[in-house]
């Protein structure tokens, strides 16, 4: 099978940490993933909120071009960026609709079209817990980890079909095979507020507040995510989210690549850990602890 | 409260409309309020998303289209999943929101400035711009402070370049000829 890589805008600024990490950690797999060429963005939630031909248009060009390339599988570390390019094709399937999308492009999308699937799908399909254990090099032993999805890599069920579509275990299971201790996360996907954040910062403040509370209530040493949006809402604006629930938050908010990453030994520049907002040295401090004192 | 003539304000094309588009059977709604207990954006909304499905089996067409809710929505699902009519309520405020932007209901501007300055960056340069977004909906919303207290951490973090990366020149095309025909076919641009 052959995969074609689409990165996401995100992976250029806000989420140049997940870029590396997962470049990195599928890198140490033998995963390799080769970019769509000349892709472009997917319309992310603007795009479909305006009008769902557009979105599939946007989509429906990089899909395309991963279909010319060869590609049997579009693979996107981002869920926003995958739900985009999964309704657009789950729309198409619809003869008017499909036409009327083809009327936006330059010429029309090919007849089959790649699926599309994510980074952390890939890597469950092709290595299985007992083989991504094999090549942990340093346990996440005792390191406490609220899993977090957020809302649109499991919905919705119909278009995604990416497990129980509130209660997915996917992300526990890989890092549980790295050794972690798992919390049973009930917020584990429940919207952080999503695109919200500068047109109406109450739904992102209070909606990452209620997760980073009980995350932190629950005893996590860290939250542990899969999609830049909620990275960027639970990280960056952290003190945002402490203003709306009035109390104080320390959680760092790593992506499940970082944390796979440290488990088999990248080293953390390659992983993009500096550049979090929310220092997580706690945790470094606990695995460098667990793993004989040295780095 | 508003008083309402359900006799004269019943608009029976708008209920087909909403249905035809959304493929959804509104009819189907029971009122059990699975959708509005799970909403994460219930609390700035003015009607709730059963109070929306009810407005639209009762036809009121202008209620439910200047509802804010409609541009408040997340398009998380959680609603969709928790149906126990498998009523695809998601997909239905999403059909809705698209129905109040044709029809010139934008009573949530700055949702819609926000994501039209987001496009804006998308086609002039293939992919997103973030400096280039957070510029063009200060103009547009005449909030130039908004976010600015993020500034110096994502700086820090460099996860704010200042350049744009021009990527490709398709999805202008893309967006120009959705706008062209957007026009034609008399909706909002």
């Amino acid at each position: 099978m052959k995969y074609s890589y689409f990165p996401g805008c995100s992976q250029e600024g806000s989420a140049l940490d997940y870029g590396k990490s997962t470049g990195a950690v599928c890198a140490a797999l033998g995963i390799t993933l080769r970019d769509i060429p000349t892709w472009s963005c997917c319309g992310s939630t603007p795009a479909h909120a305006v009008d769902e031909e557009l979105s599939a248009a946007l989509c429906a060009r990089n899909l395309d071009i991963a279909a010319k390339d060869g590609a049997d599988m579009v693979v996107t570390p981002c869920p926003s960026c995958l739900s985009n390019l999964r309704a657009a094709l789950y729309r198409m399937r619809d003869d008017h609709f499909r036409e009327r999308v083809n009327e936006l492009l330059d010429e029309p999308a090919s007849e089959k079209l790649p699926d599309a699937t994510s980074v952390m799908q890939l890597i469950g399909r092709l290595h299985d817990a007992e083989d991504i254990g094999k090549r942990v090099v340093k346990p996440l032993k005792g390191i406490k980890i609220a899993p977090y999805y957020g809302c649109l890599m499991s919905r919705p069920a119909k278009i995604m079909e990416f497990g129980d579509p509130e209660n997915p275990v996917l992300m526990e299971t890989i890092l549980a095979a790295c050794g972690a201790e798992i919390i049973d996360f009930p917020l584990k996907t429940v919207c952080c507020g999503a695109a919200s954040g500068i047109p109406e910062r109450s739904l992102t403040a209070l909606n990452s507040g209620r997760i980073l509370a009980l995350a932190t209530d629950m005893g996590a040493d860290v939250i542990a995510v899969a999609c830049p949006l909620c990275q960027m809402n639970l990280d960056l604006r952290q003190k945002q989210a402490a203003k709306a629930m009035n109390r104080l938050f320390d959680m760092p908010v790593m992506y499940f690549t970082q944390l796979m990453g440290l488990a088999m030994n990248i080293a953390p520049e390659n992983l993009g850990i500096e550049q979090l907002c929310v220092s997580p040295r706690a945790v470094l401090a606990k695995f460098a602890a667990n793993n004989g004192g040295g780095k | 409260m508003n008083e309402i003539h359900l006799n004269r304000a019943r608009d029976p094309a708008f209920i087909k409309e909403t249905e035809e588009r959304s493929g959804q059977d509104i009819g189907t709604c029971y009122q059990c309020g699975n959708c509005t207990a799970g909403c994460p954006a219930a609390f700035v909304y003015d009607r709730q998303v059963n109070q929306i499905m009810r407005g639209v089996q009762l036809g009121l067409k202008d209620q439910v289209l200047s509802s804010v809710s409609l541009w408040y929505c997340l398009s998380c699902s959680m609603c969709t999943l928790r149906c126990p009519n498998n009523i695809d309520v998601a997909g239905v405020m999403e059909t809705l929101r698209h129905m109040a932007r044709e029809q010139g209901y934008i009573t949530a501007p700055k949702m819609e400035k926000f994501w039209m300055s987001f496009l804006d960056t998308v086609r002039a340069f293939g992919r997103t711009y973030e400096v280039g977004t957070m510029a063009l909906y200060m103009m547009r919303s005449l909030r130039l402070g908004t976010d600015l207290d993020l500034a110096p951490a994502a700086l820090k973090l460099r996860k704010l370049p200042f350049i744009p990366h021009a990527a490709t020149a398709a999805t202008g095309r893309i967006i120009e000829r959705y706008m062209k025909r957007a026009e034609k076919e008399g909706k909002r641009k």
